[in-house]
């Protein structure tokens, strides 16, 4: 899975990475609504929310995009942002929105388990999965409750911290997730810190998602289309 | 005795009405899981309060003073008018009860690192004393627009030997520290305690603060009863996140007769955009953010309006969740000061009663010179004076035009060219 800030770098520049990331056969694409106080989010993550922020960038550019995705592409969406953008929109209006950009769910990295009854039910009623994470902190019996709401599949976060910095993908990570294997049995995404085709092969047969974030955005920013392109093969060939 | 009123404790989740509750990244959850059971289990145990308010007297200079206030009482031609000291506190206001507190805390929990945000500097120096004095390493968030407009307290901290960084993120003020401050600590949580400066954020941040604070509303109520011989009818206080409110507010919260008024910051003026006026004039609404609900200055799709005060400690976005529902529930009065009257009423206090309140304080002084002619003089004013005023020397000098204060930096500046 790979993920974008919507309206980070520009509108357009989101269009010629989801058709990039289609070309290349990334199956699951997380698409993240910029909010002024992205507290799960590291400094370029940050940087990328109030600056798409600035440009304009608001729900109906949002969800214009994601309903081109739908029509025009392969790819699967999921909508990443905060609990505050869904609070505003109402548990019904933000389904029905997801449902009709063919979303196939939700990641609200700032909204607890016991707090999301409402938003939940709504989502089932509409086939979508309120995607759970699970952490490298969190006790056995914090993970079995999480695992009680899994969905789709369960996001675990491969290290402490926020999103953007690097993760040694070899320390610990296999008895974390071991214990998130025994909490849930819809399959396991692995993020935060996930970089390069080394990383997605270390996860193999622990994990049957690999995420790709903030690195994905400093290649397309440092080198263009033309390095992001190469990119994303080296990173799909390794994980299929 | 212990800080225990049913009347001011959440209920479960940490709500206190519709508002509250704990929305973080899972990574924290079993932080905040553990320093709730330790404050409870603090809390339990007899001795920790008495510990508590040993070392408030011992070190930071408790209990405060209630002043009677007989020149601005014959200026004002109403109620009569005291005032709570808090700006006679070591470092100079409030901040030092919660912060002190919460350093018993730490140590309780074995944790070695603090960190906090600051807006104006008051509770980032608080923060680096009690890191000081409790021998904990300390590093202090602080939004880069205010890391300007407040120097002197950047430099305190750092000379107390706290770390001290500019946060350049979003309006670079006190939001954004707060936002860097849940960043750290959802790497640091194993050796670090998150020292919150204010009653708001996640559960249980809003009831530890408002507990610690509670000590100055049950010193207030019962020097009331015995300097003025009543409870007061009114109750001032200003409210950035609303901590030195909460605290006041606590001690009168069960006499129905005290009304409670909470004053934010008007700014420039309610129509301007440039304020931090939440619930009075009712521009804010209900939302998530920073870890819990509450009422917020954002716009239509929830994102988060730049906030304005001349006072750096009322320029926040968000109030504590108690206060935004006593305000519900009509318990608490909310009010907002403007600029120009706070600078006035500033200049009132020092001329008339030789105190110094800080700019934030004077927003509790400035909604009460304004009602207090109303009032007969049957009744009594109380207003918390939660900081002193040196500290904004540089704003004050600036917004009263001294043309003599002007000319030392100049000449003070050119000392430092030759
Ligand atoms: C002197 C003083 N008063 C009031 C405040 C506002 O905070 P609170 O509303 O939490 O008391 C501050 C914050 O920095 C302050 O320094």
């Amino acid at each position: 899975m790979t993920h974008l800030v919507v309206g980070y770098p520009s509108l357009d520049a989101n269009w010629s990475m989801l058709q990039a990331m289609d070309r290349a056969g990334v199956d699951l694409v997380e698409l993240q609504l910029p909010f002024s106080e992205p507290i799960a989010d590291g400094p370029s993550f940050v940087r990328a929310n109030h600056e798409a922020i600035r440009s304009g960038t608001g729900w109906r550019e949002y969800f214009d995009l994601a309903g081109r995705a739908a029509a025009e592409l392969d790819l699967t969406t999921l909508f990443m942002g905060y609990y505050n953008s869904v609070v505003q929109m109402g548990a019904a209006q933000f389904c029905e929105q997801l449902a009709k950009g063919r979303m196939s769910g939700f990641i609200v990295p700032d909204l607890p388990p016991e707090e999301g009854g409402e938003l939940y039910a709504v989502a089932r009623s509409l086939e979508l999965d309120p995607v759970q994470i699970m952490t490298p902190t969190n006790s056995r019996a914090r993970l079995q409750e999480i695992g009680r709401h899994a969905s789709g599949f369960v996001y675990c976060a491969a290290r402490t911290g926020v999103t953007g910095r690097q993760t040694d993908v070899s320390q610990g990570l296999g008895d974390f997730l071991g214990r998130c294997r025994e909490a849930t049995s819809v399959p396991l995404g692995v993020g935060f810190g996930i970089r390069t085709p080394d990383d997605i092969r270390a996860l193999r047969g622990s994990a049957e998602i690999a995420i790709v974030g903030t690195a994905g955005t400093e290649v397309w920013l440092e080198q263009g289309l033309t390095g992001y392109e190469p990119y994303l093969d080296s990173l799909v060939a390794e994980a299929t | 005795m212990a800080a225990e009123h049913a009347s001011w404790e959440p209920g479960p989740g940490g709500y206190y009405g519709e508002f509250g509750g704990s929305f973080v990244p899972e990574i924290l959850h079993e932080t905040l899981a553990e320093l709730r059971e330790a404050f409870d289990e603090a809390r339990q145990d007899p001795a920790f309060w008495g510990t508590y308010t040993d070392l408030m007297s011992g070190y930071a200079g408790r209990p405060t003073p209630v002043t009677h206030c007989p020149s601005l009482t014959r200026l004002l031609g109403g109620a009569k008018v005291y005032v709570k000291r808090e700006d006679l506190n070591h470092t100079g206001a409030h901040k030092v009860n919660n912060v002190m507190g919460q350093g018993l805390l730490a140590q309780r929990m074995g944790k070695r690192r603090v960190i906090a945000e600051t807006g104006a500097g008051q509770h980032g120096v608080a923060t680096a004393t009690m890191a000081a004095r409790l021998g904990l390493a300390c590093t202090i968030y602080m939004g880069e627009e205010d890391v300007a407009r407040q120097y002197p307290n950047v430099f305190w901290m750092r000379q107390l030997g706290a770390e001290v960084v500019a946060v350049k993120e979003g309006n670079r003020t006190l939001k954004d520290a707060i936002n860097a401050c849940l960043r750290d600590w959802a790497e640091s949580m194993h050796d670090t305690l998150y020292v919150l400066g204010t009653v708001c954020g996640p559960h249980p941040f809003p009831q530890i603060v408002t507990y610690f604070q509670s000590i100055i509303g049950q010193e207030a109520r019962g020097q009331m009863l015995e300097v003025a011989g009543q409870l007061p009818s009114r109750v001032y206080a200003c409210v950035g996140g609303g901590s030195n409110a909460s605290g006041i507010f606590t001690g009168f919260l069960d006499d129905p007769a005290t009304e409670l008024i909470g004053v934010e910051a008007g700014g420039r003026g309610p129509d301007t955009g440039l304020h931090a006026s939440r619930l009075a004039g009712g521009q804010g609404t209900s939302g998530v953010a920073q870890g819990y609900r509450t009422v917020f200055l954002q716009n239509e799709e929830g994102l988060m309006h730049d906030t304005y005060s001349v006072a750096a400690g009322l320029d926040y976005i968000g109030i504590g969740p108690l206060l935004a529902h006593l305000h519900q529930t009509g318990r608490v009065r909310f009010e907002s000061a403007t600029d120009d009257e706070v600078v006035e009423s500033l200049r009132l206090a020092m001329r008339h009663e030789g105190l110094v309140p800080a700019l934030e304080s004077a927003h509790a002084f400035a909604a009460a010179f304004r009602e207090v002619p109303d009032l007969s003089p049957q009744d009594t004013v109380l207003i918390n004076q939660s900081g002193r005023g040196d500290k904004d020397i540089f704003t004050v000098a600036d917004a009263l035009g001294d043309e003599e204060w002007r000319e030392f930096l100049r000449q003070r500046a050119a000392g430092y060219d030759a």
